[in-house]
């Protein structure tokens, strides 16, 4: 049955995007009974549309739409109007995850107690505590069938992942394994298990990585209460002369205007998208922006402490084959100022083709340096570094002044300098990595730069005080009660660990607290 | 270990009876690679200046193990958008121009005709700021490594979910590593 819902119907809830934040809250709404219209920027693909082919998947799944970028963070000098690697699809990014679903440490939900005053910083404790999330991470896990909980075996390791193992083991690190994923290592769910396929990134082609593509959302939709609209692009959110959200105004495909009426606007566009869509919501009565009194909005851009390690070795490795995350040692992961920084890092194993080894291994390089390594390519192996990154007050995204897209809005621009903490933590990173591998005869060890982000946190972070942050910790705007951040903007701070997981604990939980506030008549 | 057989198995006459598709028939026919022919292909630039860009392809990104054809294969893909326009019709053909000034300016002689590595790597540094260096090194990632063929060569065997996966073809057939 193909719900459909009428545009001035005004009992419905409008959620924006359609990934791990809108895509999870609108099936957990949906199956409560709550009416859902969900707006996706992008196309639906299903799982035989996927390609293992990385410039073609690139094309067919990224959000290519143009921004800009400023800042000392090498992205803007390699990728000037790519800053982030991200989707625009049904499903949005949990197409391309990986699958590592990682709770956060208890004392990252504390980070400012923790770490302390930390000069050029802006950290906050979240205001939700670790006892709190407890609950919704265990439905998260369950959810997704992550591997290493509930009772479900972790993956068979790769070649990649036997490398990081025994440099590990060498190293005297204890705690690696091969991670917990989101993907099935036995059928669950409906959905087969991992064939070992290596195209993680480019869409799972066998289903066994959770998206919300075929897993959230169909179910959603088998409830007749989700009508999913894709290629619809949101333009702005309305509100009424009290300041209440009304409905939203988005494009279709050709560019027609429609305008959905709303009871609640969820808002999950992912970091960059987010605060843009708020921004561009500007009106009389909220002359900076929708829900943004406070100047929060946009502010606080993270995108995690990153870079690679890629090692070459006399013997083939094949990384590419198989599971492309399934491995992470986590003995760096705490938090040990000792060590020169606050926060921790995880490693975790990551391959590229040769294609994307040949555009990101080291952007702007040429000659033998590079080549040579290419020709290595089957005897590499590699790592990906992931660490707490601090909010900044200005790593940012705030509107172009000039550039405007196809449809009239000023499009994003993202600011980012690496704050002094993350630069000490990914020296120590590169050098722990390059000794990893190097501890088992790596010939070449090389530090690869980061990537455009995947990982993008907190431009509508979750605050007590209405002034330090966008939302409370319900993901609710301080300013405007129907109003709700969904995703991976709410972020107060980054933690060290991928965010998926948490960002579906958030969605299950403010789905619960959404559908009792309707019931309630609160909202 | 499962390796990978970095031969190309496609010949001439059994792929002309096939029916693949465009692109590896020009990586296949390029294979028997044929300088004059190669030339007569690019359409932004006279085929004197074929040799210079050639060279300038495999200096950027240097594979000893790669025949000339895949760099010629590179070069016609970065001709063919460069013609296709306007704004950069005369890009290539103006910078092989400047690029053997430069050469005889540093070397005394035009690109091609400089014998050691090293010398046309000093004169490819000094127009590394120039649009016509920038494109071909940024246009050479793909232009280059996005070939099929190229990826048999460095042992990397692109798409694999038609094939089941890696679950039954070596994803964890590393031996060589004490347990």
């Amino acid at each position: 049955m193909v719900t459909s819902f009428d545009l001035n119907d005004d009992s419905v809830v409008v959620v924006i995007g359609s990934g791990a934040g809108g895509g999870t809250l609108s099936n957990e709404l949906a199956q409560k009974g709550v009416k859902v219209v969900c707006l996706e920027a992008g196309s639906r693909y299903e799982i035989q549309d996927f390609v293992n082919d990385e410039w073609e998947s690139f094309a067919q799944l990224a959000w290519r739409d143009k921004r800009t970028t400023s800042g000392s963070w090498r992205v803007a000098k390699d990728f000037p109007n790519l800053p982030a690697w991200i989707v625009k699809a049904v499903g949005g990014t949990t197409t391309h995850w990986a699958g590592a679903s990682l709770r956060f440490q208890d004392h990252e939900w504390k980070a400012r107690s923790t770490y302390g005053d930390i000069p050029g910083a802006a950290l906050l404790d979240w205001p939700v505590t670790a006892e709190e999330m407890a609950p919704w991470y265990d439905k998260a896990e369950f959810k997704m069938g992550t591997t290493g909980t509930n009772g479900i075996p972790r993956l068979p390791g790769n070649n990649n992942y036997k490398v990081l193992a025994a440099g590990a083991k060498k190293l005297g690190y204890q705690d690696f394994h091969t991670g917990n994923m989101s993907i099935n290592s036995q059928p669950r769910d409906g959905r087969g298990s991992c064939q070992q396929i290596g195209f993680c990134f480019q869409g799972c082609k066998s289903g066994a990585k959770w998206s919300t593509l075929y897993s959230e959302i169909p179910k959603g939709e088998a409830t007749g209460k989700l009508e999913v609209r894709p290629d619809s692009q949101v333009i702005r959110i309305e509100h009424d002369a009290k300041g209440k959200a009304t409905g939203v105004v988005y494009a279709d495909r050709e560019g027609k205007m429609f305008l959905q009426k709303a009871r609640i606007v969820a808002v999950a566009g992912n970091s960059i998208e987010s605060p843009r869509l708020l921004l561009n919501s500007a009106s009389n009565l909220f002359k900076d922006g929708l829900a943004n009194g406070s100047g929060q909005v946009g502010r606080h851009y993270m995108r995690h402490t990153t870079g690679s390690v890629y090692a070459t070795f006399d013997k083939p490795v094949h990384m590419y084959r198989g599971t492309t995350m399934a491995g992470i040692v986590r003995d760096e992961a705490r938090n040990d100022p000792k060590r020169g920084y606050v926060g921790g890092f995880e490693l975790e194993t990551i391959s590229l083709g040769v294609p994307f080894t040949a555009a990101f291994l080291n952007p702007g390089a040429w000659g033998r340096d590079v080549s040579s390594a290419l020709d290595s390519y089957d005897h590499m192996a590699g790592l990906w570094i992931v660490g707490e990154d601090l909010p900044q007050a200005n790593n940012r995204v705030t509107l172009n002044a000039s550039e405007k897209d196809r449809f009239g809005m000023p499009i994003a621009n993202v600011h980012y300098d690496d704050h002094p903490n993350d630069e000490a933590m990914r020296s120590h990173a590169f050098r722990q990595g390059a000794a990893l591998y190097e501890a088992v005869g790596a010939k070449r060890t090389i530090l690869t730069p980061p990537y455009p982000s995947t990982h993008n946190m907190g431009t509508n972070r979750m605050s007590d005080k209405p002034e330090e942050g966008v939302v409370n910790k319900w993901g609710q705007t301080h300013e405007v009660k129907n109003l709700f951040i969904s995703d991976g903007s709410q972020f107060t701070t980054s933690a060290t660990e991928n965010p998926t997981l948490t960002i579906v604990a958030l969605a299950i939980r403010q789905a619960d607290h959404i559908a009792g506030l309707m019931a309630r008549n609160e909202i | 270990m499962r390796l990978v057989d970095k031969t190309i198995k496609l010949n001439r006459r059994s792929f002309l009876g096939s029916s693949a598709g465009a692109a590896a028939l020009a990586g296949v026919i390029g294979t028997f690679s044929d300088g004059g022919a190669f030339a007569a292909t690019l359409k932004s630039v006279k085929p004197a200046a074929a040799p210079a860009l050639l060279k300038v392809a495999r200096d950027l990104y240097p594979h000893d193990r790669l025949p000339d054809a895949y760099y010629e294969t590179a070069v016609t893909t970065i001709d063919a958008g460069v013609a296709a326009d306007q704004a950069t019709k005369t890009l290539l053909s103006d910078g092989v121009t400047a690029l053997d000034a430069a050469a005889v300016r540093l070397k005394g002689r035009p690109y091609t005709k400089i014998a050691p590595e090293a010398d046309r790597i000093a004169v490819l540094k000094s127009i590394e700021d120039t649009p016509f260096f920038t494109k071909m090194r940024s246009e050479m990632i793909t232009a280059l490594y996005n070939q099929p063929e190229v990826w048999t060569k460095l042992g990397y065997e692109g798409s694999s979910a038609e094939l089941g996966g890696y679950i039954h073809r070596g994803f964890n057939d590393l031996d060589w590593l004490p347990a």
